[in-house]
């Protein structure tokens, strides 16, 4: 993959379609904190792209820019495209709430509503005017499955969401995004704060829904990146520094600062 | 050996100093709790004869000497029912806007300078201002009416920076979650941060409203009445009130057996920690229900 991409030349690979084209983003806050310079790639779908790096580089503006999420912050400067099955997601007339129903997140802490577990799962589907009591418990039933959960609580679907550990809290979350039936899942650092079985979980979980979903994950290490990476790209000080197919960016990376962060000589 | 036993004289001394430390800070809060309860032992000790369901369903008689004060019970409820209905949603509808959609900018300090100003202002000039605007300018006369606005304006900062600070208090995550599962920020106030808030909210109006109920400058020019025997019939009526009856009958009637003022004013302090008995119980409640 080059850097010098449109969405109209970027070659498929191996029969996957792109999903998403993000072409010559540039993102900087008021307070100068984590922008992006002129960040172009392609995503893949039905893959799970890494989007791997130091810590500030600015890889969660990068999620939240392609669900507009990053409209409730103070962001001064914003060029550039995201085309998202060829519609671009930054022209200002877009419907931003069908967007995000579209393209669902996860977020580093896991954030359960203050209300129960069914509540949770069904906040989404109200606020989108679904009404029909059927089709919300097929789909809270097949969302909770999709996420590992089902089995750990269908018996206790009227408890408080809190009462969950958190790994479950976690994939509760991710349970929540699915049952919107989104296109694609951002998924920031989403194991962040689980412990290593709960991780297995959550990673497991991303193999499955690969199949049916876009996901881009923001891995909370090198490791969680080298297992689950179909693409990965390398983001260092808000600019796209290398994005390869597979897993050879951690083997074999061609840029040497690629080399000196994913052997730890710095992070 | 020695620097060891300098040690353990030090600590002793620290925790020495510690033990003073906390019982003067606990003289301190008792000292503070004294007053309150010798206050309401007293009036109660010297005006609970008095309380009698003739007292409180009886009209005042022979000068307000005799009988009992249901038209300044019926007046401070309608008083502060009309102060509720303008303030509360004026205030939390400010509160929210403040809040939740306010950005930073010199005009919303402007706007939070003014409130806190609000608050400072002494109670009789609202009751001047009230008197000047309502009575006499809009010509809504001494009224219900006039004494509730002048009583509203008075109570909105309460309402607005306790509505405030309970909704800010609600974890941003929240509504960072609920607009990423397609949520506005209308639909994210009302599902997720109002409920939230609503406790705090909630002991934001009643303090309000307890404030309200018992001041007397306020409605002295806009609506109390010296004597009325009559019960209010619309809000245009003037009508006896509680905390100025009160006053009226400590200071302007001669001859006034002591144990009406203190019934009076126990029927006055009963109305006012009724609700703040009501906040407590709101506050604590809900705190222990809080899943944050």
């Amino acid at each position: 993959m080059s850097r010098e991409i449109t969405h109209k030349t970027i070659p498929t690979q191996e029969g996957l379609e792109n999903k998403i084209v993000i072409e010559n983003l540039n993102v900087s806050y008021s307070d100068g904190t984590e922008s992006l310079r002129n960040v172009s790639l392609a995503i893949p779908n039905h893959a799970i792209t890494v989007l791997f790096g130091p810590a500030g580089g600015g890889k969660s503006t990068l999620l939240r820019t392609i669900n507009r999420l990053n409209d409730l912050a103070d962001v001064v400067h914003l060029s550039g495209h995201i085309w998202l099955d060829g519609e671009d997601l930054l022209d200002p007339r877009i419907d931003v709430i069908a967007l995000r129903r579209r393209v669902g997140m996860v977020f580093a802490r896991p954030v359960v509503l203050p209300m129960t577990i069914l509540q949770n799962m069904t906040y989404g589907l109200e606020l989108a005017g679904i009404r029909s009591r059927d089709y919300m418990e097929k789909t809270v039933e097949r969302s909770l499955r999709a996420a590992a959960l089902w089995d750990e609580v269908r018996d206790r679907l009227k408890e408080p969401a809190v009462a969950l550990s958190g790994g479950q809290q976690q994939r509760l979350c991710l349970a929540r995004v699915l049952a919107l039936e989104p296109e694609v899942i951002l998924l920031d650092e989403p194991t962040s704060g689980l412990d290593p079985i709960s991780t297995g979980k959550v990673e497991a979980s991303l193999q499955e829904l690969k199949q049916l979903y876009t996901i881009i994950l923001v891995p909370h290490s090198i490791q969680q990146a080298a297992r689950t990476a179909d693409y990965a790209a390398f983001i260092l000080n808000g600019q796209l520094i290398e994005y390869t197919r597979g897993k050879k960016i951690f083997v074999n990376p061609q840029e040497q600062r690629t080399e000196d962060y994913v052997e730890g000589r710095f992070g | 050996m020695k620097s060891v036993k300098s040690v353990v004289s030090r600590s002793k001394r620290h925790n020495l100093i510690q033990r003073l430390g906390f019982a003067g800070m606990t003289l301190a809060a008792i000292v503070t709790i004294i007053p309150i309860i010798l206050i309401v032992i007293y009036i109660f000790w010297q005006g609970a004869p008095a309380t009698s369901w003739e007292f409180l369903s009886g009209f005042p008689r022979e000068g307000m000497r005799a009988g009992g004060i249901l038209p300044a019970i019926v007046g401070t409820f309608w008083l502060t029912l009309g102060t509720g209905v303008i303030a509360v949603p004026l205030g939390i509808g400010a509160a929210i806007y403040l809040a939740e959609y306010a950005p930073d900018n010199r005009w919303t300090r402007i706007i939070r300078i003014a409130i806190i100003n609000l608050a400072g202002i002494p109670s009789v000039v609202y009751g001047l201002f009230g008197l000047g605007l309502f009575v006499l300018f809009l010509q809504f006369g001494t009224s219900i009416l006039a004494g509730s606005l002048t009583l509203a304006i008075m109570t909105l900062p309460i309402i607005i920076s306790t509505s405030e600070e309970a909704l800010r208090a609600v974890p941003n995550s929240f509504r960072v979650v609920s607009v990423s599962l397609g949520g506005t920020q209308w639909q994210t106030i009302r599902r997720i941060v109002l409920p939230q808030a609503l406790p705090g909210i909630l002991t934001g109006v009643i303090l309000g409203l307890e404030r309200a109920a018992g001041e007397t400058a306020p409605i002295l020019f806009t609506v109390a009445a010296f004597f009325l025997p009559q019960l209010p019939s619309s809000v245009f009526d003037s009508t006896m009130a509680l905390p100025y009856h009160l006053f009226v009958i400590s200071t302007q009637v001669p001859g006034m057996p002591i144990r009406i003022q203190y019934g009076t004013a126990v029927v006055l302090l009963t109305f006012v920690l009724s609700m703040n008995i009501i906040a407590t119980i709101i506050r604590s409640y809900t705190r222990a229900r809080r899943q944050w």
